[in-house]
């Protein structure tokens, strides 16, 4: 009873500086753009914004399940041949020794502008380009930080398991794998907000006119600034979903990872 | 190794190509594997070859000639995208590890900055130039590029850059406490040599990110001079001649490099302050 | 046909590394443990205690000599899980409960699950931890891991349990209590003990013998007996406790007297 009225304190202590620094930044901005009466088209009123979305609040979910469909589909395949990668490289230690230089090459490279060459390969009304491109993206921070953690083995362990007489298997199977959980959820973490981006950029390269991003660019072009940043906001929106959901995959999949007291 | 693995690909390339139909494989309406044809995947002898070849209409000297100056051209423009990034998150970084309640208050928007999408803001933040004047400079459609990049740089200094200047444990704090020096000197002292084993991974980091932004940004500018631009304008060429897109997209990655290696020759000159593996 | 004896070696030697740069941990190492004896290691840092526990649980392989675990090769004894072993940090698997990992020796050789939960219950009782059975590692204090460390090693009830240090991490009063405990836990289970320890006091109060060793390259100085009537608390206060702590001291020393150097 008492460690649930803590754990409550704890989540509004960590949680009221951003929002008070969240909503009095709101306000700063709403007050400036008013005070200096500046031009919607460098920068609209957060009343606007809103205005806009509550109006537009249809395409604008419409645009978003899209581009938030080709985020999953790139991130459930990337995450899968990612850890799948990094459990053969774990493994065999000459694709190890192929895969990692090459993912340290790949981190320095814009991965979106391979998007016209899928483009080209696929018909331009498959959206499988950009779940391609999502895919890539996503298996970078997955293979690496996966793979970090299926290496490191605490000794005491490894001991423990050959004082047991345990296959290599086995150790993996009990030892390994649940230790390069944090690792994933870390990669994870990096991977799934970063997968709506790069859905949303790859959009930007042709194909499909559907999604968040050939949606903002058309509120421009037409130079209904407000309805693009609300739509901006909504990219935000879909971003943190994917952020929150994998926050939560971690802490379920851990559960032995929350804070609780110690005892003696 | 790095090499066998580019030989393979590419041998992976010219085997698809030869096994696989020209109109790809289908499941039901689907396309789920690509075309094979010249058109859809070029020979890498092609590929290879756009490089040499004549520039349309509109511009002169070779393919090559082009991607090497747009290259540089916007590799400058990641430059002060990068530097202004490093500034920024150097010094929100600064503050955040000074106090604590900065940290708490900031640190959740400095993480949600990285959803922003910021190819959609780009075309608004482009919206500036010739219209906004700041501290008495004209703002320029380049400008807007390296304001991109650096809004993609900040984030992994401003990130590491706490980590380091936070890492140094108790028993050295307590120590620099002992000798009265002040907060400044401890900085200086203390926190900033013990950051670097965190930095250099981050400023790679955001070495590469600069270099990501400012293509995204000219991608959706449609900046003039820039890699992003020439991918733009090749790829849709590539019905007429499907190899010389991938000349720009090598230049990218080229620049990506670059980019990263400049940094790494910054890592050896403060060999000094991490010796070991870098903390990652 | 009487009980083999819980440990034998013979000749054990092990030199690491090749050539001029080549240490020898320990040479000419001549060592029996009866069925149930309690044996002590001790020495100076660096005198090979560790490995030669090492060796007797086949982690290491000796360069040279014999060594025999319950009658058959080190080898042997360790596919067939003849011994249990503890070592300086505890090792808990934090992913696991407390009950999970006292299982986890039981699990890897085929135990069935209700099985598994009696023995492990068991184990728990036996160490005094059987209300924290679904406890995380992460809530316990050092000395309870150690304690859980200890369930865990008795798990397949082997006739030998090796223990490397494993109080050393623990503060004065506790370590005390340990040794009580484990005292109590081997008369209940009749297991034969291999105990390396920095402390004079520890190896006294647990061991019926203690092994002497010297420094690099290790060898065994002397075996002291230490025939102490009784070891419980009271024990710690009795005049035979400080002679064999005295007698094991001088044996450390090389039983050679200390002279005193005054300034010179």
């Amino acid at each position: 009873m008492r460690t649930q009225a803590v754990w409550a304190g704890r989540i509004f202590q960590g949680v009221w500086p951003p929002i008070i620094f969240g909503v009095g930044f709101l306000a700063l901005w709403q007050w400036f753009v008013e005070v200096r009466d500046i031009e919607p088209f460098v920068l609209p009123k957060p009343s606007a914004i809103f205005e806009q979305l509550r109006l537009h609040h249809d395409t604008i979910f419409e645009a978003a399940r899209i581009t938030g469909a080709n985020a999953l589909v790139g991130l459930a395949v990337g995450l899968v041949v990612g850890v799948v990668a990094a459990l053969l490289a774990a493994r065999l230690r000459v694709l190890d020794e192929m895969l990692t230089p090459l993912a340290a090459a790949m981190a320095a490279i814009p991965i979106v502008a391979l998007t016209p060459i899928f483009n080209t390969m696929f018909a331009s009304t498959s959206s499988t380009p950009r779940r391609l491109v999502v895919a890539i993206y996503v298996f970078f921070p997955i293979f690496v930080n996966t793979l970090r953690g299926l290496r490191q083995i605490d000794p005491v362990h490894a001991e423990l398991m050959r004082s047991y007489a345990a296959s290599p298997w086995t150790t993996t199977k009990v030892v390994r794998l649940p230790g390069a959980l944090p690792f994933f959820f870390t990669g994870l973490k990096i991977a799934s907000s970063g997968a709506v981006i790069a859905a949303i950029v790859s959009e930007y390269f042709g194909g499909l006119q559907k999604g968040l991003g050939p949606a903002i660019t058309s509120a421009a072009a037409a130079s209904a600034y407000p309805r693009a940043w609300a739509i901006v906001t909504a990219a935000i929106a879909l971003g943190l979903v994917f952020y929150i959901a994998a926050v939560l995959a971690e802490r379920l999949a851990m559960p032995w990872q929350r804070p609780q007291g110690e005892l003696s | 190794m790095l090499l066998l693995a580019l030989i393979l690909l590419a041998a992976l390339w010219e085997l698809y190509k030869l096994v696989i139909p020209d109109d790809g494989v289908r499941l039901g309406d689907a396309l789920i594997l690509p075309r094979s044809d010249d058109t859809s995947m070029p020979h890498l002898s092609q590929i290879f070859g756009a490089f040499g070849k004549q520039e349309v209409a509109g511009a002169s000297g070779t393919v090559a000639s082009s991607v090497v100056s747009a290259v540089w051209y916007s590799l400058r423009l990641a430059a002060a995208g990068f530097a202004a990034g490093v500034v920024v998150g150097f010094l929100l970084a600064m503050a955040m590890q000074r106090l604590r309640i900065v940290e708490r208050a900031l640190l959740p928007y400095v993480v949600l900055s990285q959803t922003v999408p910021l190819i959609a803001l780009a075309p608004l933040v482009y919206g500036w130039s010739g219209n906004l004047t700041l501290f008495g400079l004209d703002w320029q459609p380049w400008m807007s590029v390296s304001v991109i990049s650096a809004y993609l740089a900040f984030f992994p200094v401003a990130v590491g850059a706490l980590r380091g200047l936070s890492s140094p444990p108790a028993v050295q704090t307590e120590l620099l406490r002992c000798y009265a020096a002040s907060w400044w000197q401890t900085l200086v002292r203390l926190r900033l040599p013990a950051s670097v084993p965190y930095l250099i991974p981050a400023l790679k980091l955001a070495a590469a990110a600069a270099v990501v932004g400012a293509i995204v940004a000219e991608i959706s500018i449609g900046l003039p001079g820039g890699v992003g631009r020439l991918i733009i304008t090749y790829a849709q060429q590539a019905t007429g001649d499907p190899s010389r897109v991938y000349a720009p997209i090598a230049g990218a990655a080229v620049m990506g490099l670059v980019a990263v290696g400049l940094v790494s020759l910054l890592d050896v000159a403060l060999r000094r302050y991490h010796t070991q593996e870098e903390a990652t | 046909m009487s009980t083999p004896a819980a440990v034998n070696l013979e000749g054990v030697g092990k030199r690491f590394g090749e050539g001029t740069g080549a240490v020898q941990a320990v040479s000419d190492i001549d060592l029996t443990v009866a069925a149930g004896e309690f044996v002590s290691l001790i020495g100076p840092s660096g005198c090979g205690k560790s490995t030669l526990l090492r060796i007797v649980a086949n982690l290491i392989e000796p360069s040279e000599g014999t060594v025999l675990v319950n009658g058959k090769p080190a080898g042997r004894a360790r596919l067939d899980q003849d011994y249990g072993i503890a070592f300086q940090s505890a090792g808990l698997l934090e992913w696991r409960t407390v009950q999970g990992n006292v299982e986890l020796p039981l699990g890897l050789h085929g135990v069935g699950k209700a099985q598994r939960r009696a023995q492990a219950l068991e184990l728990l009782e036996l160490v005094g931890l059987a209300d924290f059975a679904e406890h995380r590692p992460s809530q316990l204090s050092g000395g309870m891991q150690q304690r859980v460390a200890i369930a865990r090693a008795l798990a397949r009830r082997p006739a030998l349990l090796l223990m490397d240090e494993p109080f050393g991490a623990l503060d004065e009063m506790t370590r005390e209590r340990m040794q009580s405990e484990l005292i109590r836990i081997c008369a209940e289970t009749s297991a034969a003990v291999v105990f390396v320890t920095h402390s004079i006091p520890e190896a006294v109060f647990l061991s019926q013998r203690v092994v002497v060793m010297s420094p690099r390259p290790g060898r065994i100085t002397e075996i002291v007996d230490v025939p102490l009537a009784g070891r419980d608390e009271d024990v710690r206060e009795a005049e035979q406790f400080f002679a064999a702590i005295t007698d094991v001291r001088e044996a450390l020393r090389g039983r050679s007297p200390v002279t005193d150097e005054g300034p010179a």
